[in-house]
């Protein structure tokens, strides 16, 4: 035998070591792939090919397919309610889509890096509302943001700044806490805090809050309208919530692909132990994400109490698993498309409840949610878009 | 911590030169299952040493051991004389421990250049880092031609170049390479030999792993014999390509 030519095939990487898990990281790759159906028995076999190809159709124009359904549902409003009904919903969908998406990229950063579904996030933004009005009473913020332009910036400016960093802070305590330890346990195990560290939320929600909802005290900030058109009337209030939202994604976008740390983001997520052989602290790294994740949640949080007026303790709850529903839609792990999933299902919700009456609207959401998971696990961009984490 | 130096190390055949990193009697388990035995090892300040043996041996554990990404139950690791064996891989990578791991292990979605920055992550010396990136570049023209390609759709050979730029970008006094030649044309596999040779000659130490022993042996000074875990021979790299036992085992004479 002569040794001096080289094995063709290359083994496939395994895991190394405790520390060390599957080698591409990001998301396991084969468990997102759209899966054939299976079964057996001789009725099966004559049914499954048209099955299987009737399967793979949906699966491969899933996005089609979906902005078409979406489209008809809008030209629906535009049938039944004419324009203005249309471009008020418009209106609605962008602003209510624009804090599913600042919810959403925390979902998708936290499993583009560490593949856990942090249950907990939807009640971290709803946290964050709490937050945001105990940290307006204590500094008067509600007084100084209704006596001028120049009292609203600053009110603004303070409230975001500490009701970011406080969420933040809370989303990096919950991953030392809950997540840390168990980052190389079996999937289930943080699956688990996480409902754990949910509930605990809402529970501490509803006893210091009450059950009922809680007055903000920020819908009166920001009033007036900027213009309307068509008889659509567009508030400085509907701009604002739009207008933060894209600000912050695409301040978190240039982050993630232009700075050094950025880049230990997703050279973390997407291949730890290389990213611990460069000397990265994935530790630190990892508690950023959480950080900014919850920040994320925290604006959104803010925006909703400008625009909505009041939280619950529940609020996360629901919220977050449309929010989450956006992640999938997206592509879970890619930030870009969390925040393209989080518009679409404003879009989805406003315009769905609109045509089927609004106690519809969630259900929707969850059956498309259910779709997704069916015929487009990967999400509607697929995997090999550089867009993700 | 406190650094404990070890006892200077007798090369054999030179004169002695201090040891750059040294194993002391290494045990590593996985769960239950014994992957190295009382493993010791050496690698002198400007060395070339080959750790060869043959699949599942434990060359890629020792290798693993050495980063701290896997932690010996017993044993001690130090180099320069302080012990690290302690230590978290981020921290021993700040020492100045480079590695390639096997199966190169890329930042797919990154492009080169942004895999080439991890490597340097550590660093501040942006004088040092400037000429860093173009010694790699030089090193292997073809990344500078790819710098802006993701490092997912590399070819295999190209990806090898990358992995191992990446490791040079630390500017580590010791640089761990897990079979550099893996799937390569034979033509490539001169090239990273040679590349490797440079490297060495410009002053990085360098401990290699490969499966094929007659090219480890060729270009290593020194050479270590794994076998199920533990050294079982270990010399100047020229005695052991002229040894019976191991050009029986591995050398297919
Ligand atoms: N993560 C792990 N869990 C359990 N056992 C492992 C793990 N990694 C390696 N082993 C076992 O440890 C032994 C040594 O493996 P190692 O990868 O170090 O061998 P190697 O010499 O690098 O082999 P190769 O030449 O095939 O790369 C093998 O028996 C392997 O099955
Ligand atoms: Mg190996």
């Amino acid at each position: 035998m002569n040794n001096e030519t080289e094995p063709a095939a290359e083994p496939a990487p395994r895991a190394v070591g405790a520390q060390v898990a599957t080698p591409y990281r990001l998301v396991s790759e084969e468990g997102l792939a759209p899966r054939a159906p299976t079964g057996g028995g001789a009725a099966a076999r004559r049914v499954l090919p048209a099955f299987r190809a009737a399967y793979g159709f949906t699966s491969q124009y899933f996005p089609a397919i979906l902005l078409v359904a979406i489209a008809l549902t809008i030209l629906g409003v535009y049938h039944s309610g004419g324009l203005t009904l249309m471009g008020q919903q418009v209106r609605n969908a962008l602003v209510l889509g624009a804090i599913y998406a600042l919810i959403a990229i925390g979902y998708t950063m936290v499993y583009g890096i560490i593949e856990l579904i942090n249950f907990a996030h939807g009640d971290v933004f709803a946290l964050s509302g709490f937050y945001a009005i105990v940290i307006a009473e204590a500094l008067g913020l509600d007084k100084l943001a209704t006596s001028g332009l120049g009292g609203l910036l600053v009110a603004l400016i303070v409230l975001f700044t500490l009701s970011m960093i406080a969420a933040g802070l809370t989303g990096m305590l919950i991953e030392r806490v809950a997540y840390r330890r168990l980052r190389d346990a079996p999937r289930v195990a943080p699956l688990i805090t996480a409902i754990g560290v949910s509930f605990l939320i809402e529970g501490f929600l509803l006893v210091f809050f009450g059950p009922d909802n809680v007055a903000t005290n920020k819908a009166n900030w920001i009033t007036g309208n900027a213009f309307s058109a068509g008889g659509v009337a567009v508030g400085f209030k509907d701009i604002f919530v739009v207008g933060i939202a894209l600000v912050l994604m695409f301040a978190l976008g240039a982050f993630v692909r232009g700075t050094k740390l950025g880049k230990a983001m997703r050279s973390t997520a997407q291949d730890r132990a290389a990213a611990l052989l460069c000397g990265i602290n994935i530790n630190r790294t990892i508690a950023l994400t959480f950080f900014i994740g919850s920040a994320l949640a925290a604006a959104g949080a803010i925006v909703y109490s400008i625009n909505y007026g009041d939280v619950q303790w529940n609020l996360g709850f629901r919220l977050g698993i449309i929010a989450f529903t956006a992640a999938v839609l997206g592509g879970i792990g890619n930030i870009v498309g969390a925040g393209i999933g989080g518009f679409l299902i404003g879009i989805i919700y406003v315009f769905g409840g609109s045509l089927a009456g609004g106690e519809w609207a969630e259900s929707l959401i969850f059956a498309v949610l259910v779709l997704i998971l069916t015929f487009r696990p990967v999400g509607l961009f697929g995997i090999d878009v550089g867009t993700r984490a | 911590m406190t650094a404990t130096a070890p006892a200077p190390p007798v090369a054999q055949g030179d004169a002695p030169k201090p040891a750059l990193l040294e194993l002391r009697a290494i045990d590593v388990f996985y769960g239950r299952i014994q992957a190295l035995r009382s493993v010791s090892l050496d690698v002198a300040d400007g060395e070339i040493v080959a750790l060869i043996g043959s699949n599942g041996a434990g060359k890629t554990t020792t290798l693993h051991t050495i980063s701290g990404l896997i932690h010996p139950s017993r044993g001690e690791i130090y180099l320069r004389g302080q012990r690290i064996n302690t230590l978290g891989a981020e921290r021993i990578a700040r020492l100045g421990v480079g590695h390639s791991p096997e199966g190169r292990r890329l930042f797919q979605r990154m492009t080169v250049r942004e895999n080439l920055e991890m490597g340097a992550y550590a660093r501040r010396d942006r004088e040092g880092m400037r000429d860093d990136y173009e010694r790699v570049y030089t090193l292997f023209p073809r990344l500078r031609e790819r710098h802006s390609q993701l490092a997912g759709s590399l070819s295999g050979g190209e990806q090898q170049m990358v992995a191992i730029g990446r490791a040079l970008m630390s500017a580590p006094s010791v640089l761990l390479l897990d079979e550099p030649s893996l799937g390569l044309a034979p033509v490539l596999v001169d090239v990273i030999f040679e590349v490797i040779r440079e490297i060495n000659a410009k002053g990085t130490t360098i401990l290699l792993i490969e499966q094929n022993a007659r090219l480890a042996l060729k270009n290593a000074n020194r050479a270590y014999v794994l076998e199920t875990g533990s050294i079982s021979l270990s010399g100047p790299a020229e005695e052991l390509l002229n040894s019976p036992a191991v050009q029986r085992a591995y050398l297919g004479v």
